[in-house]
């Protein structure tokens, strides 16, 4: 006789199932609006969340399982560079500082990731993008611990590695990416999916992971270059959530394309000016290069992020915004940066430098149409300067776009030569920006952007400085009091490379290991 | 347009004129000079003198520049939100109708930065 028998195992589909949808329930004493008070009043319309169809399926075990093999492996890496000397085999120490404005910049970025794909992953009516973006928050907090646990070993050995996460909340160019993603995760959840999981992840990630972590290969950074890659595997992850969230929210409901059309210009801007950061590494902090940011744009944005936008046209969304002036700019902005930081290399936490004739034949090279005419002349000025002792430390604040926070050095589109300066008035006070763009990010969300913590504002105002300073003292010194509250050590962490402790160790470290004195 | 929210949303705004201990602030660029990669951004007295600013406040800030000392005050050309505006150096920085979060640019012809980059 045929005898039932109990299936012992679920099949893949059914446990997925089980383990996401199965976590689903119908509230019956409680009110939907109630339960999820963020799904409604940024105006998207969901009509069906069970449309929803997951890119990747993977459940809590399975992820445990598949991330803690890779994990294995980063850390044997990571441990054997460690163990023999590996940040020895770098090709230069100047190279230290592209790392150290890594730690500091972006990997507290992959915190607030997590931080803010938890929240989402909670204000979601849907099971399944609530399931998706708990996986991201996991991966995007690994990517933290990751790099942080990599990047430690140079704490050993190098200033300015030594405070990352109190620096994010003071330090004048760290409010840059800070506000980036205080702006995202401020933002309803459907905005913040569009901003960090589409237009951050997805069109902007491959130009801070693939060019900078192939120039740590270049660059005998083993450790970056360990978890870069670790990191880059979950990204693909990312971005096809990022574009699946997109095509979902505008399947649902035709009302949705404006408001995503909004946020997709907004946050390719925004996103594109914190890549100022990452063009300027690639072109002047990788002591042996891989590609030039403009090279790189071109590549990853241009081709790959054109292709995108290709595809989405059949929903009605068209290329995002400003993308003429981002395409003169590819010429400048790294350019723009460097000297910028060049010149506030006392209040940085890492050293600047001009570059050698090489690196400026490089540029010229790379820049046919924008380096010697209008950026060799400056640089080659700044070092026969500093060779004769007078080496520029600008001391005067400089004035910042209300909207990124990046000093007004932006100059106008189609003329390399002006500051682009833009205004508006509003409830009877002065905002300025950087940009057409920032200007009407700003125009859209006054309410917003008024509260900006501006540093240069904040240092006026006598709220930068340690605890029990007094601005009114005779002799105040007042960027010895904010590098203080920066930790900012001067002499060590500051100033030029030439001459700096990490460049006179790393010589000293390496002689030994190459000579017998 | 306005910030969408779940409730009334209003804050102050970080930089009122009220929290600069009785400064104001002017923000300040020196055209055709971008060796100062931005607008520089300074904490003053509403009765400060023009002149005084001039003479007192801008060397410290552009000074570095070896355009800096040949520049003859007498013809720069001034512009205040990018319009053509003279400034009377006699006046205060209220008087000659500065606020909070003014900015003003002066241009200085014939110089045009380090070999004539505009640097």
């Amino acid at each position: 006789m045929d005898m039932q028998v109990a299936k012992k195992k679920l099949g893949l589909k059914e446990r997925y199932q089980v383990m996401t949808r199965g976590l689903d329930w119908t509230p019956s004493y409680q009110k939907m609006e109630d339960i999820y008070p963020y799904a409604a009043y940024e105006g998207i319309k969901i009509h069906d969340w069970d449309k929803w169809e997951d890119p990747f399926r993977l459940t809590m075990d399975a992820y445990w399982k598949y991330q803690a093999e890779k994990e294995r492996k980063l850390y044997a890496i990571i441990d054997a560079y460690a163990q023999n000397n590996g940040h020895l085999n770098v090709t230069d120490a100047r190279y230290l500082n592209a790392v150290k404005l890594f730690l500091t910049g972006i990997s507290p970025l992959e915190y607030m990731a997590h931080r803010g794909f938890a929240h989402v992953g909670r204000q979601f009516p849907g099971a399944g993008p609530r399931v998706a973006c708990l996986m991201q928050s996991l991966d995007e907090i690994r990517h933290a611990q990751t790099q942080i646990h990599s990047l430690s070993n140079y704490n050993k050995y190098y200033n300015g590695f030594h405070d990352f996460r109190h620096m994010l909340e003071r330090v004048w160019y760290l409010s840059v990416p800070r506000s980036f993603f205080d702006d995202a995760v401020t933002a309803g959840p459907f905005e913040f999916m569009v901003a960090i999981g589409f237009s951050f992840e997805y069109v902007l990630t491959n130009l801070l992971f693939v060019p900078f972590v192939s120039g740590a290969a270049y660059n005998g950074d083993m450790g970056t270059m360990t978890f870069g890659f670790s990191a880059q595997s979950d990204e693909a992850r990312h971005m096809t959530l990022g574009l699946e969230v997109i095509k979902f929210i505008l399947e649902q409901d035709p009302d949705n394309l404006p408001i995503v059309q909004r946020w997709i210009d907004k946050w390719t801007w925004r996103g594109y000016r914190v890549l100022t950061l990452v063009g300027m590494m690639m072109d002047y902090m990788l002591p042996k290069r891989i590609m030039s940011w403009k090279e790189a744009w071109e590549v990853y944005f241009e081709e790959n992020g054109g292709a995108l936008f290709k595809d989405l046209a059949r929903y009605g969304i068209r290329p995002p915004k400003w993308l003429d002036q981002i395409s003169f700019d590819k010429d400048h902005i790294s350019h723009q940066a460097w000297a910028t930081f060049y010149q506030y290399g006392a209040a940085a936490a890492f050293n600047t430098w001009t570059p050698s004739d090489e690196e400026m034949d490089w540029l010229s090279q790379k820049y046919p149409d924008s380096f010697d005419k209008y950026y060799r002349p400056r640089l080659e000025y700044w070092r026969e300067q500093a060779a004769q002792g007078n080496r520029f430390y600008n001391k005067t604040l400089p004035m910042l776009c209300q909207t990124c926070q990046i000093p007004m050095l932006f100059t106008e589109p189609g003329d390399p030569t002006k500051i682009c300066y833009r205004e508006v008035d509003y409830q009877g006070s002065k905002y300025h920006f950087c940009s057409d763009g920032c200007k009407e990010i700003f125009e859209h969300e006054p309410e917003k952007y008024v509260q900006a913590w501006l540093p240069v504002h904040q240092i006026y105002q006598g709220n930068c400085f340690p605890e029990g300073a007094d601005p009114t003292a005779e002799g105040f010194d007042a960027l010895a009091e904010v590098l203080k509250y920066y930790h900012v050590e001067m002499g060590r962490d500051n100033l030029d490379f030439e001459g700096s402790e990490d460049q006179k160790n790393f010589d000293q470290w390496r002689g030994q290991a190459t000579k017998n004195a | 347009m306005a910030v969408a929210a779940l409730r009334k949303y209003e804050f102050e705004p970080a930089d009122a004129p009220a929290k600069f201990h009785g400064a104001q602030l002017l923000y300040v660029g020196w055209e055709d000079h971008l060796m100062f990669c931005a607008p520089f951004a300074f904490p003053l007295p509403p009765t400060m003198p023009f002149g005084t600013v001039v003479e007192q406040v801008l060397p410290g800030a552009f000074g570095y520049h070896p355009d800096f000392a040949r520049i003859d005050w007498a013809k720069a050309e001034w512009f205040k939100s990018g319009r053509r505006w003279m400034p009377d150096f006699g006046k205060s920085l209220a008087d000659n109708g500065l606020g909070h979060k003014d900015v003003i640019r002066f241009r200085t012809p014939g110089l045009t930065g380090i070999a004539g980059s505009c640097s």
